[in-house]
């Protein structure tokens, strides 16, 4: 009986001092979901979501507190990529968030255009350069579409151009399938 | 030296009919000079080349009109002398019929040349010789048009066993290495003697399809001729894709190149006969890759190879071969692989390795496409070794991940999968698309990168600089309160330093000084006075005494 005792009571010690020690041996730094997450998301950092990045609105994905629908510029695909990442179900784009649009990104009308750097201060990315009472101008490689540059503009001269589509970015398109009616239908 | 050797299978591959007669029976010709040459900048695998002319100017044949951007790029030179009309946008040779930048040239007829100069590759370095082929827009002609500079590279042993040289030219229809090592062989050879130093090579194998046997024997002729047991020409059996890099590769050595890696990590690389034609071009006359040899076939009266300026339009090239009325299409490459065009009026380039006038008699429509009854034909005939069934049925359902597992990237599009479906399934097609999709998610991945790299530095900087801010008001607010208080302290206790002591005393001695000197010089108007005057002084002084004694009461009164 004593000796059952002890031993319970050894094997406790052992295997809780294992555990302890591989507890901060193996430590994982960070949420490995939410990079997870963060991954999936466009990095657009357009706050359409509710969230002030994609970074936050990951994490309260994570924590359960968002839905997975929220994001427009990820559109269905990165839906999709969510739900199969943390098995949710599938849900459509939330209209209150925004719609799905063409990629696009910011261009300044560098005539219009009157120094007020409000632009440089909005743009989540610092994908503008431009000082005070300088022209501005939108750095096309490094710009994201996330549009947070439009409503400071006070001179309205921000626009958003669609890409275009050039011989580098076009894909090849979807085999379509010819449909022929079936024999009843042509009976 | 044509030998007796072993050669080795690939796997899968097809027999189609090679319709290769009607082209041959004729020598290559020279294409006359268009009206107009439209020039693509970008013409190669790679960075977009910069235009360097602008409308107005005057270039001479074998000009660089576009410098190659980076080492991943390949020059373009004008085709003969004339001037530029413009610089602007017009429709490629591409699938898509979009346009993209190129120079049209207006031909003055002259065909005046830059002054040519040979390279003296054997007194440059290897890196010196690679960027004059790159200047020189030295491009793979076999169709991937992949710059040669990048491959002329012996790697990490500095040399490699097996330089093979590709004749096979396994499409239906294209018959322009068959020519061109009909005709070209002694300056194939000196091309291959270049590129053999450069990669010190141990041996040359010229891989050629035993239908072309005119061909095999010119290039045996040409070897025996240049006199080195290095250089062997080797026949190798007529099955299509016999022409591919990989599978030639396979044939003639027995090398299978695995999943990833490069041929050269195996002692072997492979150039297509026309590059080592167009590197001879290059080095030993001085002459940049301004034309190619193209074949034109297909639906014409009279097939033919032609030399044609790179940017002469695809109609004038079609045009000499009388093409026959029902003729609705052009397709750019074979009937397997090549691409339909989106008009006639686009240039040859330096992919074009054949135009093919196609017309609905001789390529009729496919027939609608049936579900796949998974019989694994594909599989038995691909030339990869590839799973195509698999891959197909991934692509179709968008699981792009699924279908790069299946090694998507290892499938060369040969077609043969697609040409042996008994469900007439476009198969290729599915894997193109699979692919640009694959293609344009790392595209987007990276950017998404770069955003999440950039907005996390906003971050930091931001965070960075509210502190350095709030830093530098408390070190204010404690600079202030630090005045003041040392200004109380002053006011308290004046504490000096031995120095300021010293001062303070040499002053205090000074001032000494001086109240003395005062004390000792008595006030001129009573000094030295005669007895008359003290006299007076003193009546004087009596008097205010007695005044002070009589007032004395009054004094103390008003008191």
């Amino acid at each position: 009986m004593f000796e059952a005792l002890i031993v319970m009571a050894l094997g406790a010690v052992v295997l809780g001092g294992a555990l302890g020690y591989a507890a901060v041996r193996f430590r994982v730094e960070g949420d490995p979901l939410v990079e997870k997450i963060d991954a999936i998301l466009p990095q657009t950092q357009c706050g359409q979501c509710g969230y002030p990045g994609c970074k936050p609105y990951a994490q309260a994905i994570a924590k359960g507190e968002a839905e997975i629908n929220q994001c427009p510029p990820g559109g269905e695909e990165g839906i999709h990529k969510l739900a199969d990442l943390l098995g949710r179900e599938f849900k459509p784009l939330s209209a209150e968030h925004g719609i799905e649009k063409p990629k696009a990104i910011a261009l300044i009308d560098e005539q219009t255009c009157i120094g007020c750097t409000l632009c440089i201060q909005a743009c989540p990315v610092d994908a503008i350069v431009g000082a005070a009472k300088q022209m501005h101008t939108v750095i096309a490689d490094q710009c994201t579409g996330c549009e947070l540059c439009l409503p400071p503009c006070p001179v309205n001269c921000i626009s958003m151009e669609p890409i275009a589509e050039s011989v580098e970015n076009w894909k090849w398109k979807y085999p379509v399938f010819k449909l022929t009616p079936s024999r009843k239908e042509a009976a | 030296m044509s030998a007796l050797r072993k050669l080795f299978r690939f796997h899968g591959g097809v027999k189609p009919d090679y319709h290769k007669d009607a082209s041959t029976r004729q020598p290559i010709a020279i294409a006359p000079i268009p009206a107009e040459l439209v020039i693509p900048l970008h013409q190669s695998i790679g960075g977009p080349p910069r235009p360097l002319v602008q409308a107005g100017e005057r270039v001479l044949k074998g000009q660089r009109i576009g410098d190659a951007d980076g080492n991943v790029s390949s020059a373009v030179h004008a085709s003969t002398s004339g001037t530029v009309r413009a610089v602007e946008m017009r429709r490629m040779p591409h699938t898509s019929g979009l346009s993209a930048l190129c120079v049209v040239i207006e031909p003055d007829g002259r065909d005046e040349w830059i002054a040519r100069q040979p390279f003296d590759f054997r007194g440059a370095s290897p890196t010196e010789t690679r960027d004059y082929l790159r200047d020189a827009g030295v491009v793979g002609l076999g169709g991937a048009v992949f710059p040669s500079h990048l491959k002329l590279n012996a790697g990490k042993q500095g040399r490699l066993d097996t330089l093979v040289l590709n004749g096979a030219e396994c499409e239906p229809f294209i018959t322009c290495d068959d020519l061109l090592m009909r005709e070209r062989g002694e300056a194939i050879l000196k091309g291959a003697a270049i590129m053999r130093e450069m990669l010190a090579a141990g041996r040359v194998l010229i891989g050629i399809e035993d239908n072309k046997p005119e061909a095999i024997a010119a290039m045996t002729e040409a070897a025996r001729t240049a006199g080195d047991d290095a250089i062997q020409v080797v026949a190798v059996p007529t099955r299509y894709p016999a022409g591919g890099a990989k599978q030639l590769i396979r044939v003639l050595t027995g090398i299978e190149v695995p999943h990833g890696e490069r041929s050269t990590d195996y002692g072997v690389q492979c150039f297509n006969v026309g590059t080592a034609y167009a590197i001879h071009e290059a080095i030993t006359l001085g002459q940049p890759l301004i034309s190619r040899i193209v074949t034109v076939a297909g639906n014409v009266g009279q097939a033919r190879n032609y030399e044609v300026l790179f940017g002469t339009p695809m109609r004038d090239l079609t045009a000499l071969c009388k093409p026959l009325p029902d003729s609705d299409r052009v397709i750019m490459g074979g009937p397997m692989m090549g691409f339909r065009m989106p008009g006639d009026e686009v240039p040859v380039v330096k992919a074009t390795n054949c135009v093919l006038v196609g017309s609905g008699a001789l390529f009729p429509p496919p027939p609608p496409e049936m579900s796949c009854i998974r019989c694994g034909e594909c599989a038995k005939v691909c030339p990869s070794d590839l799973q195509p069934f698999e891959m197909y049925w991934f692509a179709r359902a968008r699981l792009f991940g699924k279908a790069q597992e299946y090694h998507l990237f290892d499938c060369i599009e040969c077609g043969c999968c697609a040409y042996v479906c008994p469900s007439r399934i476009p198969l290729v097609d599915y894997y193109r698309f699979a692919k640009s999709e694959i293609w344009a998610r790392e595209v987007e991945k990276e950017a998404a990168d770069l955003a999440r790299d950039r907005y996390e530095f906003r971050l930091l900087r931001e965070e960075r600089e509210k502190q350095e801010k709030a830093a530098k008001l408390a070190a204010k607010t404690a600079a202030g309160r630090e005045k003041a208080a040392a200004a109380l302290a002053e006011a308290e206790k004046p504490a000096r330093t031995p120095e300021e002591e010293a001062k303070h005393a040499l002053i205090a001695a000074a001032l000494e000084r001086a109240k003395a000197q005062k004390e000792q010089a008595q006030p001129e108007n009573t000094s030295n006075l005669s007895p008359e005057q003290q006299a007076e002084i003193a009546a004087i002084e009596a008097r205010r005494a007695e005044i002070r004694e009589q007032a004395k009461p009054h004094l103390r009164a008003d008191d």
